[in-house]
């Protein structure tokens, strides 16, 4: 099992590759890598843009042409998505944004790891992780102040989620274990852990429900916006999307997990750049990007920790990052397109009379879109060189 | 532990280790042929629906499973389609089939009975006894006195080794997963040897599927596949990519599922969590210790097209 092919996406071509098309191959492995990936960039944002777009496109047909199979009626069906998503500002900041802050996090996490070449699937379990230690810090910290209290509850999701993606990470670069498959795993025992914590040494004073007790005033996100649900998690997650981005563009550390990512032997022997060690960094980052998303979620909005907190955002986020491009910019645009798609869910559901598990098809249509579009572009591109 | 509590332990350890062997020997030939097919959770689900719509219409369980087949291989059409056809990753495309077979199962099962889910009474797939075998001591009743898909199971896990080793239709399929060109040099049809390696192990899955709902739970639920795709993938791992060291595997893993019953008849008062965890962490125990040694097809996962 190969958990670094250098596949469709990894490679999609930034960086390296597109330097080299655009015949700056000197620079490559070099010291001063900007030059010869900006030139690509530009190419390479526009082309992403468009294939979003087109990916889009082919999902509204696909989906509904399997919605009419299903026998529902499309546009119902799309009116009633778009009025629980943008139909007031309340339900757009209270519910569209709300949703959208743990795809948008999760989502970074999963697009920083596939420019590395990381198949990390395992968001979700790392979420689960965060989740669980925000919750504990949250409940045990309740007599420290709100200024330590709340870094103290972010920093330990940090934290808790870049531990969860130990076990794989060690497992792909000390015993060569590919990562999808431990990744997929650990989010299994992520997910029975919190269970058990919240049946057994968290649960609720009361005893009565699988979830913690509320955590402390001091333990919570402030509102961003007074009077709806949007809190400073939103606010947080632009703030990481900003920096990764400046982070993979303008910096060493950004430029060395490209060229891992699109091939560790080419980065080892041209740009003496220990693969092993940007593998593992990253699958940390990742995972402690992805545990801050079950930490913002429980100290931004729900309070506590339940049973199946997360309806599989750590796979949605897989979706997320592929309709970005992998972009970390583009992540947030795609984050809260599919807050949408699941705030509007939920009306689809009540007033159109379509069960909300669609979601999970048009997701899967989006990914399969993106993949068939990025295909058809390299095609083209060799075609036409 | 007493006789009585041993039998049903290992009866339980068949019982859970049949879908994960009738899945992991599907993948098994699909990796030979080198494509990894991550999408075969949704086909398992597909499978359980299938089976469950299939034995409800006729009122068979027989037919059930071949709707489970049916239900397994359109998903892994799916795949195929996008993973073998457009050349695709094959593990992104494997992730999305998976999201979208949980939706659209998700989807059809609501619509047919309703959003709180209405407890289904579905013919069962009933356990048939072999006459002489079932007597063997200890291990007889727990290995022949199974639902007829275990047999199946243990049936091609021999064959697939045959075909796979002794048979030249095999030893295109192991080229094709070695070095693709060098097949097509040869004559093989490439994509085509893909493609139905992919189908065969959806089917699979999809029977896997079915015998979860039919032969196990009585019933469908949502989500009720719960990763077993995924273990069996980490089976076809563990098994070396052999038909019959994979069988053997997957029985082990059902041992390590059933472990529940065991350490409760001993009275071991652990958390339910913790043994639901536990098939998990065993397989990455496992993944850890053996994989350094095993050797995985040349060519797998990566996307082939002719030139």
């Amino acid at each position: 099992m190969r958990g670094c092919s250098g596949g469709a996406v990894a490679d999609r071509g930034d960086g390296v590759a597109d330097s080299r098309g655009g015949g700056s191959d000197s620079r490559d492995g070099g010291s001063k890598p900007e030059g010869g990936v900006a030139g690509g960039l530009r190419v390479r944002r526009f082309e992403s843009v468009l294939i979003a777009l087109g990916a889009l496109v082919l999902t509204a047909a696909a989906g509904a042409i399997l919605l009419a199979l299903g026998g529902h009626h499309p546009g119902e069906a799309a009116a009633a998505m778009v009025r629980g998503a943008f139909g007031s500002r309340a339900t757009f900041l209270s519910i569209t944004l709300v949703r959208s802050i743990p795809l948008i996090l999760a989502g970074l996490a999963v697009a920083l790891a596939f420019r590395a070449g990381v198949w990390n699937i395992g968001a979700e379990g790392q979420l689960y992780a965060g989740a669980a230690a925000a919750a504990w810090i949250g409940l045990t910290g309740a007599a420290l102040p709100a200024l330590v209290l709340v870094p103290a509850v972010l920093l330990g999701s940090l934290a808790a989620g870049a531990i969860w993606a130990i076990v794989p990470a060690f497992m792909r670069v000390r015993l060569g274990v590919g990562e999808v498959i431990t990744t997929i795993l650990m989010n299994f025992v992520g997910i029975h852990l919190a269970a058990w914590l919240v049946h057994g040494p968290l649960q609720e004073s009361r005893g009565v429900f699988p979830q913690t007790d509320p955590i402390a005033e001091a333990a919570r996100l402030p509102r961003l916006v007074p009077g709806s649900r949007l809190h400073l998690g939103f606010a947080l997650a632009l703030v990481v999307a900003a920096g990764l981005a400046v982070v993979l563009r303008r910096s060493r550390f950004g430029f060395r997990l490209r060229a891992v990512g699109e091939s560790p032997e080419a980065a080892l022997i041209a740009g003496r750049i220990d693969a092993g060690r940007v593998l593992v960094v990253c699958f940390l980052l990742s995972g402690a990007i992805a545990g801050l998303a079950g930490g913002v979620e429980i100290s931004g909005l729900t309070f506590a920790l339940y049973e199946d907190l997360s309806p599989g955002w750590g796979y949605t986020a897989i979706a997320v990052a592929l309709l970005a491009g992998l972009d970390p910019l583009g992540v947030v645009v795609a984050g809260i397109l599919f807050g949408a798609l699941q705030a509007g869910a939920g009306a689809m559901q009540r007033d159109a009379g379509v069960p909300a598990a669609w979601v999970g098809v048009v997701e899967a249509l989006v990914i399969l879109a993106v993949l068939a579009l990025d295909r058809l572009r390299r095609v083209r591109r060799r075609g036409g060189v | 532990m007493t006789a009585a509590e041993l039998d049903f332990f290992l009866q339980a350890s068949v019982r859970l280790g049949i879908p994960l062997a009738l899945a992991a020997l599907g993948e098994t030939i699909s990796e030979r042929s080198g494509v990894i097919n991550i999408g075969l959770e949704g086909s398992i689900i597909a499978g359980a629906l299938g089976g469950a719509l299939g034995a409800l219409a006729f009122d068979s369980a027989a037919v059930g499973v071949l709707g489970g087949a049916a239900a397994g291989l359109a998903i892994a059409a799916v795949f195929a389609v996008f993973a073998i056809g457009v050349g695709a990753d094959q593990i992104i495309t494997g992730t999305a089939v998976t999201i979208g077979g949980l939706g659209i199962t998700g989807a059809v099962y609501q619509a047919r009975f309703g959003a709180t889910g209405t407890e289904l009474s579905l013919p069962t797939l009933g356990a048939v006894g072999i006459p002489g075998l079932e007597r063997i001591p200890v291990v007889g009743s727990a290995l022949f006195d199974q639902a007829p898909t275990a047999y199946l199971a243990y049936l091609l896990a021999p064959a697939l080794w045959y075909w796979l080793q002794k048979t030249p239709a095999g030893l295109e399929l192991r080229a094709v997963g070695e070095s693709p060109d060098a097949a097509k040099a040869a004559g093989v049809r490439v994509l085509r040897v893909r493609f139905l390696a992919t189908l065969f192990g959806g089917a699979l899955a999809g029977v896997a599927g079915a015998h979860l709902a039919l032969a196990h739970a009585g019933t469908f639920a949502e989500n009720m596949s719960a990763g077993k795709g995924f273990i069996a993938i980490s089976v076809v791992v563990l098994g070396r990519w052999n038909p019959v060291l994979v069988l053997f595997a997957a029985l082990f893993f059902g041992a390590a599922s059933a472990l529940q019953f065991f350490l409760q008849a001993l009275g071991l008062d652990l958390p339910y969590q913790i043994f639901l965890a536990l098939p998990y962490l065993l397989t990455l125990a496992a993944l850890a210790g053996w994989v350094g040694r095993a050797r995985a097809p040349a060519a797998l996962a990566l996307p082939w097209e002719s030139e």
